[in-house]
């Protein structure tokens, strides 16, 4: 049987921070209600579509997943059990933010399955998480940690943020030393981007914010790698680090270019060889579930052509690389077939090298990733 | 009879300084000549190129032809349209030769600009009665009397009895019509003699062939006549005849003192020159018309095909161009950096602008020009003298005896708050003042010596932003002199950019190649490589910048799934490669090339 990745989104927030760009909406009581109503319907309108699927991870993420109430939560897991067939060993992931979590919620956390958590730290340093506008404080995520940890979770992700505004190589230090202290098991590291439409595009369009330069962002980048590899957080993604072992299964269903299926507004579905996506708009994806229609606002079918570029810059972001002989398998030719002349043009750039049976980024590759990505377009 | 029907011809053109109301005019006579309706009139029916009318001025000429009726009388008066810009005196003289008369028009606000003298006096020399009028008399501001005044003082024309109009109001337009009738004498060419028929304009229709517009000087000419070209030689059957109504139509025969077209199938735009005079190919006369000043470039650069171009597209585009352009000149060269490519000449740099714009809007060219320059004078140590306009054909500095330089006379028009401005701006382009005399109390002309090299380097855009746009400038070739020249080469990431060099006086190629350097850095991307860039003279560098390296450009993540919006960024960056030119081992964006010619304002 087939392996599929299964994504939740929960598109609600406290409050809408200052960098995000997904869809969000403001925790509204009677929207919730009629939202997991809907998503309760579309999962069981998917029951078709996964007819040949087990399922190897689930991720809800958001927005903030945590905020929903133990009992809203309940039934999409209910319903997910209901409708699909799921590994036993499942990796199944929520996306938390400190603040939110008790212990009574992880309990029932625990209970019904999760086995991960992946917590929106992004820095130890009040005053950044102020200014970017998180509504917790670093107290409030030490206390949450604890509490995952004392109530069994032993596979938790830290989510961090570098490159912020007014932030300098020190407090990065800072950050990824307690971080460390912490011994989470996996940690997700992002250069900030500022994406057009968040407040802090605003701010820097009129030129308020005090970000540091290509340089100090890369710096902080490889300091991280390196303290982070020093203490076996090794890095396995681009942005992503673990213990071995611990890798993110639902992320790695993305970088090896895998399917999964997407439910709730805005998500997105990668399945039989057909990229697809949600609507964006709330109420929309509310009335097209009532009318008993898939509120589908994007469809891209991929051809052998796509799925090679796809599999190339998706896999590439891995530290693992390209594996030759699984791309051979997969597509009955050789990359190198089709694309020798520009590796072996990136190779003499030092963006990529050949080593064993696979491709990989170099240090520096990582840094300008897209420089290499574009020539497989 | 014959001299009957000539008699109530009137061929005339419209003289104005930009925004005077030349255009407004040309309407307002039309209209009220009641060959179109208030509703048919398109804004400004006689710029009918985009770009003229965005930029509000006329570059291209066109013709009309309008029936006024007086006293029961019925007078032809062919309109010809004329351009409103320094860089066009050459068309301007063509549509001049084409008339008996020109109304001058006058803003009853600005009074006479160096513009207005420059004109005037062109249709002077073509002995054309002139006609003053003077418009936007509608305004608070309007000085009729002391315009009027100034006309006569200035320009040393009679004015009192010039029309007080509005061409936006359409006030007194019938007064302009009566002027006409009055004061502008008649044709009185030779029906019976043998054809001499005036190109004073022409444009490619992709059906017709080249279409000639003409003034018949003598004889006649019907559809199925021979023709001949005179400067050529070639001949062509006559397909159509006809007016200009203000679009082409259709008539049986064109006549001495006559405007109109003719098309004769001719195919090769080569063959149908503005200045040339057509002929009877049976029955030819005895010798050309005189009176044409032939066109002569004073700017030139390079014209290459983007990334992905076509260089014969370009080749193209500028024949059809040069069939409606006398002035535009253009040979196939080649460049090591840009590869195959053309060394255009211009009037002006407005009429370079122009010309790069029209191949991208008319013809959807992607193109890259190179920075202007003019053309300057070497004589080698051996005694040859060359005439050198690309700074790539220079000689070795060694070779070479002495450098000259073209110098215009610049006439500077400016209201006398900017003199000092004015003076500096000069002092720093190496001008040198000849005089100065007052137009009113308020307003003088400044004599300048300039050298053309920096008229062209962003002397307009810095007079305008010295003069909050009052000042204007007229300027014409004087004379060559000696100067201290030097080539300078830019080089990216040590690779010398040939299509970058200029040639420049020593006392500015220190400024010029800091600022050159400086705009290179900004618009050129960040590479995988730091990039040197140098400006020199010889083996000496004299300014350098370097981009640092590229550091990050990495999508760090992974928006839930949202691979297609990954994808999406990643295309978007390539389709911006592609944009890019590569030279050397250094991808330089188009913009790159302008970005080093823009004034830039300290």
């Amino acid at each position: 049987m087939k392996e599929i990745g299964l994504y939740v989104h929960i598109p609600f927030c406290i409050k809408k921070c200052k960098y995000c760009d997904f869809i969000s909406y403001r925790q509204n009581n009677s929207m919730i209600d009629s939202y997991v109503t809907a998503l309760t319907k579309e999962l069981s309108m998917h029951k078709n579509t996964l007819r040949d699927y087990k399922i190897k991870t689930v991720f809800i993420g958001g927005g903030t997943p945590s905020i929903l109430d133990i009992n809203k939560l309940d039934i999409i897991i209910n319903q997910i059990h209901k409708n699909f067939d799921i590994n036993s060993r499942a990796e199944v992931t929520i996306e938390c933010n400190p603040g939110t979590l008790t212990k009574e919620k992880l309990k029932f956390y625990k209970n019904i399955g999760i086995n991960r958590l992946s917590i929106g730290l992004q820095s130890f340093n009040n005053e950044i998480l102020k200014f970017i506008g998180r509504i917790h404080s670093k107290e409030d995520f030490i206390d949450n940690y604890n509490k995952a940890r004392n109530a069994g979770f032993e596979n938790i992700n830290i989510d961090l943020i570098y490159g912020l505004p007014n932030q300098d190589m020190k407090d990065w230090e800072g950050t990824l030393k307690e971080v460390i202290k912490l011994k989470p098991e996996h940690v997700s590291a992002y250069s900030l981007k500022i994406e057009e439409g968040t407040v802090l595009y605003r701010l820097l369009d009129e030129k308020k914010l005090n970000l540091p330069s290509d340089e100090e962002d890369r710096d902080m980048y490889h300091f991280a790698i390196d303290l982070l590899n020093e203490n076996r957080i090794r890095q396995y993604e681009i942005s992503n680090f673990s213990k071995n072992g611990y890798e993110c299964m639902h992320n790695l269903i993305y970088w090896n270019n895998e399917e999964y299926l997407g439910v709730g507004v805005s998500a997105h579905s990668y399945l039989n060889q057909k990229r697809f996506s949600n609507t964006n708009d709330i109420n929309e994806y509310i009335n097209f579930i009532n009318r008993g229609e898939l509120p589908i606002q994007m469809e891209e079918y991929k051809n052998k052509e796509d799925e090679i570029t796809e599999t190339i810059f998706l896999t590439l972001r891995l530290n693992k690389g390209l594996d030759l002989m699984k791309f051979h398998d997969r597509f009955q030719v050789s990359i190198l077939d089709i694309y020798g002349d520009k590796i072996r043009k990136l190779i003499d750039l030092g963006l990529l090298t050949i080593k064993g049976n696979h491709i990989r980024l170099t240090s520096y590759g990582m840094d300008v990733s897209n420089q290499v990505f574009v020539e497989f377009l | 009879m014959l001299e009957n029907r000539q008699s109530k011809i009137r061929n005339f053109c419209i003289i104005a300084h930009i925004d005077h109301g030349k255009s407004t005019l040309a309407d307002r006579l039309i209209e009220k000549t009641g060959l179109l309706t208030e509703r048919e009139m398109k804004d400004q029916i006689l710029d009918t190129m985009d770009l003229e009318r965005e930029r509000g001025i006329t570059i291209k000429l066109q013709a009309s032809r309008l029936v006024y009726k007086k006293n029961g009388k019925e007078y032809i008066l062919n309109l010809i349209d004329t351009p409103g810009h320094v860089d066009f005196n050459y068309e301007v003289s063509r549509s001049l030769a084409a008339c008996e008369g020109a109304i001058l028009v006058v803003d009853a606000t600005q009074g006479v600009e160096a513009q207005t003298l420059a004109n005037v006096y062109l249709a002077v020399e073509q002995d054309l009665e002139i006609v003053p009028v003077i418009n936007k008399i509608d305004l608070p501001s309007a000085r009729p009397d002391e315009v009027k005044k100034e006309i006569e003082d200035v320009i040393g024309i009679e004015a009192h009895h010039a029309p007080l109009i509005s061409a936006k109001e359409g006030l007194n337009i019938e007064d302009v019509l009566e002027a006409i009738v009055e004061y502008i004498p008649s044709p009185e060419g030779d029906e019976e003699a043998s054809l001499k028929a005036l190109i004073f304009d022409s444009y490619y229709d992709s059906y017709k062939g080249a279409v000639a517009y003409v003034r018949i000087k003598q004889g006649s000419v019907k559809r199925g006549d021979k023709i001949m070209m005179m400067s050529s030689g070639k001949t062509f059957e006559v397909n159509e005849v006809g007016v200009f109504a203000p679009g082409p139509r259709p008539i049986d025969m064109l006549q001495a003192g006559d405007v109109g077209y003719i098309t004769a199938s001719i195919k090769d735009v080569k063959n149908c020159r503005v200045g040339d005079t057509i002929t009877n190919a049976n029955d030819p006369c005895d010798k050309a018309l005189p009176g044409y000043k032939k066109a002569t470039p004073m700017v030139y650069c390079g014209i290459y095909p983007a990334e992905g171009e076509k260089v014969e597209n370009i080749r193209d585009a500028l024949e059809k161009l040069q069939l409606n352009d006398a002035a535009l000149e253009f040979e196939p060269e080649t460049s090591v950096a840009l590869g195959f490519g053309f060394r255009c000449g211009f009037l002006g740099l407005l009429h370079m602008e122009i010309i790069q714009q029209r191949l991208d809007r008319e013809f959807d060219l992607d193109i890259i020009t190179t920075s202007p320059g003019v053309i300057y004078k070497v004589t080698k140590t051996n005694g040859e003298v060359l005439m050198i306009q690309n700074p790539t054909n220079l000689p070795d500095q060694s070779e070479i005896l002495y450098m000259e330089e073209p110098i215009v006379d610049a006439k500077i028009m400016v209201p006398n708050d900017y003199v000092g401005n004015v003076m500096e701006l000069c002092q720093e382009r190496r001008g040198i003042m000849l005089n100065m005399e007052y137009i009113d109390d308020r307003r003088l002309i400044m004599n300048y010596e300039l050298p053309l090299n920096e008229v062209i380097y962003d002397f307009f855009d810095a007079l305008k932003s010295k003069t909050r746009g009052y000042g204007s400038l007229d300027y014409e070739f004087k004379k060559y002199v000696k100067s201290d020249l030097v080539k300078m080469d830019i080089l990216l990431n040590k690779e010398v950019i040939d299509a970058f060099s200029l040639i420049v006086h020593e006392s500015k190629a220190y400024s010029r190649g800091r600022v050159i350097c400086e705009r290179l850095r900004e618009v050129i991307p960040r590479h995988m490589f730091a990039i040197p860039i140098q400006a020199s003279i010889g083996n000496k560098v004299i300014a350098r910048e370097t981009i640092r390296a590229l550091r990050k450009d990495v999508l760090a993540k992974c928006y839930g799934g949202d691979i297609s919006r990954k994808r999406k960024l990643l295309e978007k960056q390539k389709e911006g490669k592609k944009k890019m030119r590569q030279l050397g081992s250094v991808e330089v964006p188009q913009e790159a090339f302008l970005s080093v010619l823009k004034y830039d304002e300290k």
